[in-house]
Parts: structure tokens; sequence; C-alpha cells
């Protein structure tokens, strides 16, 4: 458990996390205009998401089976009937006045999500609901000096609130909770969690407590929009709010506002009196009723979820928990490493995978699905440092190379004379070149530098262009050094 | 329920209407009125009773999930106040 120290004994923090996800479909939640990111200001709107005077919403299908997927991914649940209520407020990238949202009856209810910590512990965070609702637009406030620019591109796009229990003490709970349950989505193909493109949003309600008393008060902190804001923000608003008690103060129940230019979080206090809402069932809409069997015809279709793909990992291919739950972060890799995987070393393809090839990945800047290097082809380049071929340190210049030309490991072995030197005699003749070079190095090895060894096969290795057997290399001057 | 004059304040802030101090009194009455003209439904037991959400027997419509609208900007920006490269343009709104 994280604490806090202040003046007045150890503090603990009570986090609960409230995430907005962009659903995945090709249309609006209540209109036929696209929801896709990106397009041209206004050109993806209808009269319906305008609020044009007598146009109604029809919901659309897919955010429905949307919405009940990712309920049974977090094993929660589905309310076969629930409402769409209206909640009102002003704002000018609202163009109705008010938000179509569901309140009093969602159509998810309870679940659980259960967190990957560090070292392998695992704890399970309570799901309280999931929620559809519409997106509002987008208002620009930098573009003129006295005008907001107003595009409702995302008016009426489908969202669904997933609300947290207040079951996180710590900042590092937060983020394996928003992680987890990106990875989630992204099975689920339910949400692509695009935290910088908006399609996952993240408020966090932070109150501070010594450890068995009841909750304190809450604050509500918006405009959380990454995973390491996440982090900050809350390791901000905890402190703040301890210091503040601490001090005879009281913390009042409100919005607050995450500055990320400087890490802080400041008070709303225009939001303060339009929190009444008043709330409505839509009378525009009438309840969302769907039945068992629509609810198991999605349930068949779910893919393998994260927790049992690590598990499989780790049984059928006999990995350490860490390194399943690495690749099972995202399908696409855990997709990748299978196929790769298929009549190889496990062992050996997952340091592969989660190595060399990420460090590839990061330094291009793509994802595992447009990796310049595609599995058969990485597969390839393991069966030469099986078959002795390679050795590993070859083996990345291969796999560099590879990269670099597209082309198979194979081919690259055989176009640059790449096979490792595991000829005996070959290295023998080599190392005694070094030696016969080196003999002032060698007069002071025997005098007792044992560090030099290491420079007597960096040069051997140098004098090979790198492809002696390292191994080799190390026997064979071990032996000479040794006489 | 009997409604004052803050809580009338209070729903024309929220509706963003302004009205003046002196009508206050009137409109608070008024509204009363309704909400004791509505209270009479409290009279009838409902608790076995679930919400009618219409009067007609009709289930909620869905759509397949098509792109069959927008690409309107013109129509949509028509009755603009202001508008400036395709977007509403409005007073500046900031926190």
């Amino acid at each position: 458990m994280t604490l806090l120290q202040g003046n007045t004994g150890d503090w603990e923090m009570v986090i609960g996390l409230e995430v907005h996800a962009q659903v995945i479909s090709k249309a609006k939640l209540f209109s036929g205009a696209a929801a896709t990111f990106g397009a041209e200001p206004n050109t993806q709107v209808s009269l319906v998401d305008a609020a044009m005077p007598g146009m109604l919403p029809v919901i659309n299908q897919i955010a429905v089976e949307q919405a009940v997927r990712t309920g049974l991914g977090l094993n929660a649940k589905i309310n076969l009937v629930s409402v769409f209520d209206r909640k009102n407020y002003f704002y000018p990238d609202l163009p109705p006045g008010y938000q179509i949202s569901q309140f009093s009856q969602p159509i998810v209810g309870h679940g659980t999500i259960i967190l990957d910590l560090d070292g392998g512990e695992t704890r399970e965070v309570g799901i309280t609901r999931i929620h559809l609702e519409q997106d509002a637009g987008k208002s620009l406030h930098d573009q003129h000096p006295s005008h907001t620019f107003v595009d409702l591109n995302r008016s009426g796009v489908a969202l669904m609130e997933i609300v947290s229990e207040p079951d996180m003490r710590s900042p590092e709970e937060a983020v394996a909770y928003l992680r987890k349950l990106r990875s989630i989505l992204r099975y689920l193909g339910t949400c692509d969690g695009n935290m910088e493109q908006g399609s996952l949003r993240c408020d966090a309600n932070v109150s501070v407590r010594h450890p068995g008393e009841e909750f304190g008060t809450r604050c509500e902190i918006k405009n959380v929009n990454s995973v390491r804001f996440v982090q900050q923000a809350i390791e901000y608003e905890a402190r703040r709010q301890i210091e503040l008690v601490e001090n005879n103060g009281v913390v009042e129940l409100e919005t607050r506002l995450f500055d990320s230019s400087n890490c802080t979080t400041r008070s709303m206090r225009s939001k303060e009196e339009s929190h009444d809402y008043r709330y409505f069932p839509d009378p525009d809409l009438l309840p969302l009723e769907i039945d068992q069997e629509f609810v198991e015809n999605i349930r068949a279709s779910l893919p393998e979820l994260p927790d049992a793909k690590k598990e499989r990992l780790m049984s059928e291919y006999g990995l350490a928990e860490e390194d399943a739950g690495l690749l099972a972060t995202e399908r696409a890799t855990a997709d990748f490493y299978e196929e790769m995987t298929k009549g190889r070393d496990p062992k050996l393809a997952c340091n592969w995978v989660t190595g060399d090839l990420f460090g590839v990945l990061n330094k291009s800047g793509v994802g595992i699905e447009e990796s310049p290097v595609s599995a058969a082809m990485l597969g390839g380049l393991l069966d030469l440092i099986s078959d002795g071929t390679l050795s590993g340190r070859l083996a990345k210049d291969v796999l560099e190379a590879m990269v670099e030309t597209g082309k198979e490991a194979a081919v690259l072995v055989k176009e640059r004379q790449l096979k490792q030197i595991t000829d005996t005699g070959v290295i023998e003749a080599e190392v005694d070149k070094v030696l016969e070079v080196h003999t002032d190095k060698l007069a002071e090895y025997k005098a007792g530098k044992d560090k030099l060894f290491g420079f007597f096969v960096g040069q051997v290795m140098k004098a090979t262009g790198g492809k002696a057997n390292p191994g080799m290399v190390n026997e064979v001057l071990k032996a000479k050094l040794g006489s | 329920m009997s409604l004052d004059k803050s809580t009338v304040v209070q729903i024309a802030t929220l509706a963003r209407i302004r009205v003046p101090e002196e009508e206050l009194e009137g409109l608070a009455s008024e509204m009363d009125k309704i909400i004791g003209w509505v209270e009479q439904l409290d009279e009838v037991n409902t608790d076995a009773v679930s919400p009618m959400a219409s009067v007609v027997d009709v289930k909620l419509i869905w759509r397949p999930d098509e792109v069959t609208d927008g690409d309107c900007c013109e129509r949509i920006l028509a009755n603009a106040p202001k508008k400036s490269q395709g977007f509403f343009a409005v007073p500046k709104v900031i926190e």
C-alpha cells in the first residue's frame, strides 16, 4: 500500500476513474454522419447533430453492441432494459442544450477488472457502470482574439462512460487501471484507445484519508489526457488536499482542471452552479431493450482477452509471467509472437520480440502491425541462430539490415557473407595473430592484468568482422593464455 | 411542495433567462400552482406500475451503422450569425 506522510500521520489516497471511450463505429450514436477523426470542420455533421428543430435521434445498432461487448469483456451485468436521459447544460459546443446520456438505468451494471502491478502482483477493481452517451463538439479558443471557433464533427459521436469504484489507492494503480482498460477495449475492438486523438479520456476522482477512516471529500479532476498526466494529477491533488486539511482547511467538493504545463490542478468555479443537470428521460427516445439472445450472440463472438491470453502464453510456451504479460498487452503483439514461435524456441522468440523487435518499433515509431519485419521474417532469423549460422551478436546486425532493406535474413547472410566462423583452425589463427601484434598487452596480462582478456576477445572479433563465434573465441583464448 | 423566490432565481439561472426582481414573486406563485396541480398524481398508488415511456405500443427503432448523412457544412452554418473558415464563431468562452 502506498501511503503519503503528513504532519498528522500517514495518509491514504482514494481514487476512482471515469473514462470516456469513443465507440468504434462508422456513424454517430443517433445520426448517420461519419464518426471518424480529423475531417474538415463541420463536414461530418447532420442536421440532428446540429440540433436543428424537428430532428429526431435514431440509435445506431453498433453502438449498442459495442457497449454490451465492453460490458461482457469487463465481466459486468448487462441490463436488458436501459433508458436514455437528457443531461442539461449550456455550452457553445452542445447545440441542443443537453447531452443524451444514461443516468439512472445504464446499459451495463457492475463489473470487475484485474490490475497487473509491479512484481506480478494483481488487484481487483470494481466497475460501477458503463453507459452510452453523445460526445460534444469541439471548441477552439486560440484561433481568434475575440471568438471561440466551434466544430461539431465530434458532436453526437458515441461514447461509453466507464466508471470505476473508488477502489484504487495509488497513482500507480490508477495507471495500471488505465493501461488494462485500454488493453481490454482494444482486444474487444470497441475503442481504439488513442489518448492523443481523444478517443480515450480520463477524469480522476481523488480524496485522502487516514487509513481506516471514512472517505474524505473528493475532487473531480478533468482534462487528464495521458497516462503520465493521470499519475501527475493524482500526486499533486493528493498532496494539495493533505496540506489543506493539515492546515485546518476543508476540501470542497468541486471540479478541478489539470494544467499539464506546471502539473497542478485548479478550481473550475464556473462548473459549480451548473452542476444541477436536471436529468430526465429523453422523450424522443423509447427505452433501449435488448434480449438475452442478443447478449449471448455477442458473448460467443468475444476474443480471448488479455488475462486469458497471458495465462495461456505461460502454460503453452512456458513463459515467465512478466514476459507473457508484456506480449499479451496488445493482441497484435501476441498474434505476432504466436505466429513466429511456431516450431521454434518460445523463450528465444519472446526475447527477440520484447527486446530487439520492440527496440526497432520504438525507434521507427510504429506499432507492431506496421512492423518493417514480419513474423515470418523474424522467425527466419531465429532459425539461423538455432542452426549456428549466426551468433546472437551477428543476428542483431542482420536484423538491422533487414529493417533497412526489407530482405530476408538468409538472403542478407548470403549477400554479405555474414555466416559466423566456427572453424577452430581459423579462430586459432586469428587469436595467434592478435597475440603476436599485441606483445606488450600480452606481457601485461601475464603480469596479472586479467582485465585484458576482454581486450583480446574484442580484437579477435574486430579482426573477423564480428563473425567469429564469441564462445569459441573465449575458449581458444583461455587455452592459449593459460598455457 | 412550495416554491420560493430563490428557487425561481436558480431555475432562471440554469435556463439562462434573466428575470427582473419584481417578477420573481409572481412567477414563484404561478410555478407553485403548476407543481401543485401535477402533484395530484401522488394520490394514485403506482407502486406496482412501471413507468410508461410511450402512449403507443412501439419499440425503439435502430439504425444500421452506415454513413448516410453529413457533408453539408454550408447548410449547417447557413443560419450562424458568425462563421469563419468552416467553424461557428461565438463570443470567446474560456475557463
